[in-house]
């Protein structure tokens, strides 16, 4: 069983929003003073693949694409227990939107060349898009399930339960496949110290836009079909009236009475 | 190179009924087309989606495209897909709304692939830019931190819009608009996936997409246990109870209760936060509410900065003494 996973460094969606800040000058944003992490539902992709290759024996082969990636932060879906790493890394692939990075992507596996599932995250922290794991999968001409919470490979095909909004579909697909994956396939696995040491000792492959066959005007922000034309932050007038008391007790009770006062209650 | 022209709203159609964000999209659908000086078309696609025609152009449509196919019942992407690549080849719109739902999160990026665009996913507005004329497409990112702004470079742009994010219009039963229906052509081959069984999973009470109180804990209720002091408070309201995902990754609750930007998106009149921080992925699915209220250990949290009313102490010792006082207070 090959399966790719593809995993992109992100800045850190879990920190507080106080400190989320964009520059206005290049349309960065940034948590301020805190370190890139991989991207959350890329982590449970990670966690996915682990566990079909459990079950089923395998290779983990995981791309990320970006510019200058921290070594350290990309290395820790192999200290997770993926195999490889293969970096996407050239000032070329700076900015690119859902299209430009599929499109790197998929030349990426195409050139891989042996794959039974594809793993994306559900959708990245940054973008929150969702279109990356579709995109691959029509340039590939392979067949997608997205947001899924179990994936179970028998012989050529998966069984998936895809998460809805009032429960879950199971769905049969022929493999190879794309796949994006939802947090309800379960809390992706700490890396452990051996994994930590095994990772530091594989060397990550960096494929440059010719690498993968790719003209420059195929990547980054040349291949864009869509543009940012701005962003900002939503301003929210924070005029919250806080119950007091001299306990618990008594602010709870204030609280209540201040329901009624406005009418709420 | 044909020429792309006017506004279409795929309008999704599930158990043989038109989805409520159907309504929202020919809402917004029909002030932009009104604004171009356009036409607005609905797209139904489905089995017996043919019945739904008169209701769509009552909502707003110039005309509606209709493809009615057996093979279409269930939303089977592959199948689709490829019967929206046809309609759209057929009616070339210069802007193609969709939803952001189940089935949406799905369709539409595969579409847009096979389109050669892209599509801006979860939109909470729509406009046309005075200059350009093109269609300036509003979204969350970072979670909810921040928003953007993007065009598209070629055509049709795409969009999905997120849910009570735009206005239905009231519908008129008197418009009037062709209707025009178009071949599914496809073959049960096509469809590479197979839907082996759905399962949903009931909730008893009041669904919390409907309820108008709603009474949400975080990862510091602890355990299931917790959360029936939640459910108490629920019941006195006549609410529904919610979380932010922690619990629903723990177990404590069923996952169908998520609120925020990966749950469920909801803007009830109240809305209770407790041992929530307020993440902005959280805030993405409940800061519609009319009324917040907050009850966190801490001061500095982010729940602070978008409630009304808030307290600041452990939830063990606050709710109980809420509850009773409530509980007081609506027998008077
Ligand atoms: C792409 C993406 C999508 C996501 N989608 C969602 C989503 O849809 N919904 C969602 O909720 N999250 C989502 N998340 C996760 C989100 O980032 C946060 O991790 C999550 O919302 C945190 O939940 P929480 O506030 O319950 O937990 P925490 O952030 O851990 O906060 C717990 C709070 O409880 C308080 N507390 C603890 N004990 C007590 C006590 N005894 N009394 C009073 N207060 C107490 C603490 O002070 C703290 O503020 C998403 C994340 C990503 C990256
Ligand atoms: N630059 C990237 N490198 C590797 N994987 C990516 C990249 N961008 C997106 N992905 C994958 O696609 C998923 C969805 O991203 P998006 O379509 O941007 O929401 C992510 O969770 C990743 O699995």
């Amino acid at each position: 069983m090959n399966i790719v996973v593809c995993v992109k460094q992100v800045i850190d969606p879990e920190s507080p929003p106080s400190i989320f800040k964009i520059d206005a000058a290049t349309n960065k944003a940034e948590m301020r003073g805190v370190p890139p992490v991989i991207d959350p539902y890329g982590e449970f992709a990670v966690e996915a693949a682990l566990k079909v290759k459990e079950a089923k024996g395998g290779k983990i082969t995981v791309i990320s694409l970006g510019v200058k990636l921290s070594r350290e932060v990309v290395k820790k879906p192999l200290a997770m227990g993926a195999d490889e790493l293969i970096l996407l890394d050239d000032e070329a692939y700076v900015r690119g939107d859902s299209w430009s990075t599929a499109t790197a992507l998929a030349a990426a596996i195409q050139k891989i060349g042996e794959y039974d599932l594809i793993l994306c995250g559900r959708e990245a922290s940054d973008t929150n898009a969702g279109q990356t794991g579709p995109g691959i999968a029509e340039i590939l001409g392979l067949p997608c399930v997205t947001i899924a919470r179990k994936i179970d490979v028998t012989d050529g095909s998966a069984r998936i339960e895809r998460v809805t909004s009032d429960g879950y579909d199971v769905i049969e697909v022929p493999i190879p496949a794309v796949i994006t994956v939802s947090n309800e396939i379960g809390e992706p696995r700490y890396p452990t110290i051996k994994g930590i040491m095994t990772a530091k000792k594989i060397e990550p492959v960096i494929w440059k836009p010719a690498d993968i066959s790719l003209d420059a005007s195929k990547v980054g922000t040349a291949g864009q079909r869509t543009r940012l034309k701005k962003l900002f932050q939503p301003v929210y007038e924070g005029k919250c009236e806080f119950a007091e008391g001299d306990s618990a007790e008594e602010a709870a009770a204030n609280l209540a009475l201040k329901l009624r006062e406005s009418k709420i209650l | 190179m044909a020429e792309y022209k006017g506004i279409a709203v795929y309008c999704e159609v599930k158990d043989e009924k038109m989805l409520p964000i159907a309504a929202e999209g020919l809402g917004i659908g029909r002030k932009l087309a009104d604004e171009l000086g356009q036409e607005l078309a609905a797209v139904l696609v489905g089995s017996n989606a043919g019945n739904l025609a008169q209701q769509a152009i009552a909502h707003g449509a110039d005309r509606a495209y209709v493809v009615d196919d057996p093979l279409l019942k269930d939303c089977q992407t592959d199948a689709y897909v490829s019967v929206m690549e046809k309609v759209i080849g057929q009616i070339t719109p210069q802007v193609l709304i969709m939803g952001q739902t189940d089935s949406g999160r799905d369709l539409a990026p595969r579409l847009a692939f096979r389109l050669g665009v892209t599509v801006t996913m979860d939109c909470v507005d729509l406009a046309i830019d005075s200059e350009s004329k093109r269609l300036l497409q509003t979204k969350p990112v970072y979670g909810g931190n921040a928003q953007a702004v993007f065009t598209s470079e070629s055509n049709p742009q795409m969009v999905t819009i997120r849910t009570k994010a735009m206005t239905a219009l009231e519908p008129d039963a008197s418009r009037k608009g062709d209707i025009t229906s178009i071949a599914a052509d496809l073959q049960a081959s096509d469809i590479r996936t197979k839907i082996l069984d759905k399962v949903v999973e009931e909730v008893a009470g009041i669904k919390i997409e409907d309820a108008e109180v709603v009474v949400a804990g975080g990862r510091g209720i602890g355990s299931a246990e917790g959360f029936q002091q939640l459910e108490e408070l629920a019941k006195m309201l006549k609410g529904a109870v919610g979380a932010s995902r922690p619990p629903c990754d723990n177990g404590w609750l069923p996952d169908t209760l998520q609120v925020g930007l990966t749950g469920k998106i909801i803007a009830p009149e109240l809305y209770f936060a407790i041992a929530i921080s307020g993440s902005s992925q959280h805030m993405s699915g409940c800061s519609g509410s009319k009324t917040i209220i907050a009850i966190n250990k801490d001061a500095e949290a982010n729940i602070f900065r978008q409630a009304r009313f808030g307290v600041v102490g452990d939830w063990k010792k606050v709710l109980p003494a809420f509850n009773e006082k409530v509980k007081e207070l609506l027998a008077s």
